[in-house]
């Protein structure tokens, strides 16, 4: 193949690129240092120390919060929220691939529901249920308010994968004789779920850290980014950064192991 | 098999008939679930957010009413305006901001990164903080910018200042530098989308008629980014509009924003309060939007 030199413009970009990279990792990476300090050392370099106190601090009961219960109530919302987000915004784009009256409607509301400011979701759901004499809780009001913000990603992101998608594959499985329920599960399906596997991650982790939307929804008990939110102001010790590295580290668990399943589904399917 | 034969080519020529639903009906089934969420979750508590601003309101409860006194207290007083514009004036410095490093983080993947897979690297590395915590990206500019912080340390163990900077932390610059770094991505992501559907047989094109690179990216590849620069500006306008966290705990509390001012309100139990101010954020915001889509058809960019 035909390589030109690379130009100026080339190694000029690519130190900005670095430098970008290093601004989006290199505050993560000194809380991750930090969430190390020693059993005397304060929220701020230098190290007093290296200790695993702080993590083992977590696991202690403690006056300042409940981790295990608020992790187990994100984790369980965030699966959720994944569950519904995949299987409405895959309905919707199916359902968008045909014109319907209403369409245009509903697709504008999906955009407004991406553009909406989240502590106005959260007042208004807050509101709404006071009104309707419901108990606002994470699985009720906190679970309909983060899908107001996950939906809208999934459903842009399945409308842009059907823009792309070629009729010919199903058209070739109904001129084979597949009814439309075989076409859908042997033939789509399958060239879609890397996509659908995207907006699953998109859902969890969307879910897993959102906080604007949980403040007047959660109820009486705190999802983990409401945890944390209230450390922020109260907490003076690094335990608060050991629950950032142990929150942090399990979305890179998360966002690997899902990356990991999309190219093990590519290279299967380039495979057959 | 015989059997199964025959009742299989039965069941193929029977269903057209008596199970096939009109396509019609089948989108709106599969519209159903969407149109449902997003009308009680959304549209609902929006429009209950509308009526309560007209409510009466005490230190307990709220009084159904129709009053216009919480806008008139809203908009009569110094301090909204003060804070509107304050917000504003965020929105405007991280949209330049994100805009700029945006468009060349997104150019240099897209037209300098050779391999489809390189790309996808780079790009996955930019997207993965972007799906973690932002409180936690947030709170981890503490340890960097803070009176004992990183950068503190250097500057005077260098020698360049000798007392610790103290604007670096709890100021309006570590509120714009806390939301570059929150929202790039957002513009990111639209920018390099864009840029990935330009024909690359364009740029050679400019190239072959004389073109120098810079007349390309002016006359060729920016005037073809818009659209993506539009989406991204919608995703980091609303964002910033809609930011409280970022602004509290940067600020150290001695700057606001509507959002931060309604987080306050609503802490008080003022719920009408809150949701005239609500009602007068999202007229604002929406017609940002609203200005910007007149430049873009997003269902086109998608």
């Amino acid at each position: 193949m035909y390589r030109e030199k690379r130009s100026r413009e080339f190694y000029i970009l690519a130190i900005f690129f670095a430098v970008f990279v290093l601004f989006l990792y290199g505050p993560l990476s000194a809380i991750l240092i930090l969430s190390f300090q020693g059993p005397n050392g304060g929220l701020t370099f230098p190290l007093n120390g290296v200790s695993l106190r702080w993590f083992a601090n977590l696991f202690e009961t403690q006056a300042v919060g409940d981790f295990g219960g608020s992790f187990r109530r994100s984790a369980m919302l965030g699966i959720m929220v994944m569950a519904v987000t995949v299987v409405v915004s895959l309905l919707a784009g199916l359902a968008f691939r045909r014109k319907f009256i209403g369409a245009t409607a509903l697709f504008y509301l999906a955009v407004a529901s991406l553009v909406v400011p989240s502590i106005i979701v959260s007042l208004g759901i807050g509101v709404l249920f006071n009104q309707l004499g419901l108990q606002p809780a994470w699985y009720s009001s906190a679970f309909g308010a983060h899908l107001t913000w996950t939906l809208p990603f999934g459903v842009l992101i399945m409308f842009a994968v059907f823009n792309r998608f070629s009729p010919a594959y199903e058209e070739a499985a109904r001129d084979l004789g597949a009814s439309s329920w075989q076409t859908f599960s042997n033939v789509v399906l399958p060239m879609i779920a890397p996509s659908l596997i995207g907006v699953g991650l998109f859902g969890f982790t969307l879910s897993y850290d959102e906080f604007a939307r949980t403040l007047m929804t959660s109820g009486s008990f705190n999802t983990l980014p409401l945890e944390i939110y209230g450390m922020t102001t109260n907490v003076t010790t690094p335990v608060l950064y050991a629950l950032g590295t142990v929150t942090t580290v399990f979305s890179f668990l998360v966002i690997a192991g899902t990356l990991g399943l999309i190219i093990h589904l590519n290279r299967r399917r380039l495979k057959s | 098999m015989a059997t199964i034969t025959s009742s299989e080519t039965e069941n193929a020529g029977r269903r057209p008939k008596s199970f096939r639903l009109p396509l019609a009906v089948i989108s709106y089934l599969q519209s159903v679930p969407l149109a449902l969420i997003l009308g009680f979750f959304l549209l609902l508590p929006i429009l209950m957010i509308a009526v309560v601003s007209f409510w009466d309101y005490d230190f307990a409860q709220m009084y159904p009413d129709f009053l216009t006194m919480n806008y008139a207290e809203t908009l009569g007083s110094w301090v909204t305006w003060k804070t509107y514009l304050n917000t504003l004036k965020y929105a405007l410095m991280v949209w330049a901001i994100t805009l700029v490093i945006g468009f060349w983080v997104a150019y240099f993947l897209a037209f300098h990164i050779r391999t489809t897979s390189m790309q996808m690297v780079l790009f996955l590395i930019c997207t993965v903080p972007f799906l973690t915590s932002n409180i936690i990206r947030m709170i981890s500019w503490i340890p960097v910018l803070g009176r004992n912080g990183l950068i503190n340390s250097a500057l005077v163990g260098s020698g360049v200042v000798s007392e610790p900077v103290e604007w670096l932390l709890y100021s309006d610059f570590a509120v714009v530098l806390a939301m570059v770094h929150l929202y790039t991505l957002f513009m990111v992501t639209p920018i390099f989308n864009t840029l990935m559907r330009i024909d690359k047989s364009l740029v050679e094109a400019a190239r072959d008629a004389g073109a120098t690179s810079w007349q390309i990216l002016a006359n060729v590849i920016i005037p073809l980014a818009k659209p993506g620069m539009a989406i991204g500006t919608i995703f980091v306008v609303t964002l910033v509009m809609a930011d409280f966290s970022t602004v509290q705990v940067m600020s150290g509390g001695q700057s606001a924003s509507v959002a931060l001012m309604m987080k306050n309100q609503m802490s008080l139990l003022q719920y009408p309060a809150a949701a005239a101010n609500a009602v007068v954020l999202l007229v604002l915001v929406l017609l940002m939007v609203a200005g910007i889509l007149r430049i873009v058809d997003i269902r086109k960019e998608l």
